[in-house]
């Protein structure tokens, strides 16, 4: 058996982190407002926020190809301000994969802060706790198992993705091939042995993470922290 | 147990439909006999826009039909070996053919040359493959350099045994781009992501509906990679199939060869 490159299976590790990070910083004002708002075009927000979960990655890879193109505007400013394309590049897949997997982080931690409702944090203003101090020291404690589901869900999510690095990543070795490429290199070059082994290793890392998350619910549900 | 009675209650009461389905069914099989018969071809990404014109024609004239379906000649290999229902394969190389043949999944009789595939550095952008596309290449003034993966393509590997030609294959590595097949290599370029691409010469033929980006282009000299011999063959799974058959004489036909030359691919076949 030839050796195995488990480079591909750290460079996702890598980016399913950076992802869970970014999104968690990205995320969390958003599932706040989400969880808050009363604007009549909240559905509409809900809507684009649940985009990702239906759409089939193709779409997402189709928009993002044209996007990156130094060609576009946005890919064009970015080549200025950094002489680097997002095509092709970590920084592309984490951008890529913050949107491929919005939905995991903003959904549960928007339920979890509704859970919470007005009151505690009501409670809070009447002692004087001024906004940072009722976010940080009442709404984030109560909603740690919500931070937990959603971090653990996006990473685990961005440790699954495919279709749309297939189609911006251009498959570079420590820079966009990620695991699940370099298995489904292996499946077509029928190199089956270096396949089962990453594909092994993926299935136990993914049913680790989801046993996780359900047994975190079982044992503390979402809603009463 | 809901859904169980609600099937039941669903087809007592269609029961003269139901009865007729077989039957109905029965003749449409029969009809499509009569008309001609249909042929599931695999053909590989580079020679799918030549492979529908030639599809147009064939059935025009015989009255068959034909699906095509397009991919890496690697993937559809391995398609046709996991028992894909592909009756012919128009693959890019004329190893995968052979093996499919050794292995039992290909008619070895059937195989033939169709086409003789030429590879061609190309880039949007219209100045910047003036002259020798090789200095241009050592000269580094680009990011990216999209090929086909040369472990599943073989205009990946005629891109690979270029860049070796050149020298260039380890200096450049950091900056080349695999596309899963050579369509995506291509589709990389046009859409401006890679400023250079190693890409099939079909691509870029006038006849080409699909390629409206002109840019630049420098034609690999033919020394520099192993030629792209594309080989047809008829898969063990399609030998009774008579609308396979009778598409890979026509391939073999004069007329198909003017269609394949006007798609860009090599004059000479055997």
């Amino acid at each position: 058996m030839q050796v195995q490159d488990l480079g591909p299976l750290w460079l996702t590790l890598h980016l399913a982190a950076t992802t869970a990070l970014v999104l968690l910083a990205v995320g969390t004002p958003l599932a706040w407002w989400l969880a808050h708002t009363k604007h009549p075009f909240k559905p509409v927000f809900e809507a684009v926020t649940a985009l990702p979960l239906v759409l089939p990655p193709t779409v997402l890879g189709f928009y993002l190809l044209l996007l990156f193109s130094p060609n576009s505007a946005f890919g064009g400013w970015w080549l200025q301000i950094t002489d680097t394309t997002l095509t092709f590049s970590f920084t592309g897949l984490v951008l890529a994969s913050v949107i491929y997997s919005f939905p995991f982080t903003v959904q549960p931690l928007q339920s979890a802060f509704e859970a919470i409702g007005r009151g505690p944090l009501e409670v809070a203003a009447t002692l004087r706790a001024g906004f940072w101090d009722r976010f940080f020291c009442v709404a984030v404690p109560m909603a740690k198992r919500g931070f937990l589901t959603a971090a653990i869900l996006t990473f685990a999510h961005t440790l699954g993705e495919f279709g749309v690095v297939l189609m911006v990543g251009g498959n570079i070795p420590g820079q966009t091939r990620v695991v699940s490429i370099a298995i489904y290199e292996h499946v077509e070059t029928l190199q089956y042995a270096q396949a089962h082994v990453l594909a092994g290793i993926l299935l136990v890392l993914s049913f680790t993470i989801l046993l996780i998350v359900y047994g975190l619910n079982r044992y503390a549900p979402l809603g009463r922290a | 147990m809901f859904m169980r009675s609600f099937v039941r209650s669903a087809l007592a009461l269609h029961r003269p439909l139901v009865c007729l389905f077989p039957l109905v069914s029965l003749c449409l099989a029969a009809s499509g006999v009569a008309v001609g018969a249909e042929a599931t071809v695999a053909v590989a990404a580079n020679f799918s826009e030549a492979a529908k014109r030639l599809v147009q024609r064939f059935e025009s004239a015989s009255g068959h039909r034909v699906r095509l379906v397009s991919g890496s000649t690697g993937k559809l290999f391995a398609q046709i070996v996991n028992s894909a229902p592909f009756d012919v394969f128009l693959a890019a190389d004329t190893a995968t053919p052979s093996v499919l043949v050794e292995r039992g999944f290909g008619i070895g009789e059937s195989q033939f040359t169709y086409a003789l595939g030429r590879l061609v550095l190309w880039s949007a952008d219209p100045q910047l493959l003036q002259g020798d596309g090789a200095a241009i290449l050592r000269q580094e003034r680009f990011r990216t350099l999209a090929i086909a993966n040369p472990e599943l393509a073989p205009y990946g590997l005629a891109a690979r045994q270029t860049l070796a030609h050149l020298g260039l294959w380890r200096r450049l590595a950091s900056r080349i781009a695999r596309g899963e097949n050579v369509g995506q290599a291509h589709t990389l370029v046009a859409t401006g992501n890679a400023e250079l691409g190693f890409v099939a010469r079909s691509f870029l033929s006038a006849e080409q509906a699909s390629s409206p980006v002109l840019g630049s282009r420098w034609d690999v000299p033919a020394y520099m990679h192993d030629p792209i011999r594309q080989d047809a063959v008829l898969t063990a799974y399609g030998k009774t199939n008579a609308a396979a058959f009778e598409f890979l004489a026509f391939v073999r036909s004069a007329a198909a060869g003017r269609i394949i030359h006007s798609f860009g691919y090599a004059a000479e076949r055997p």
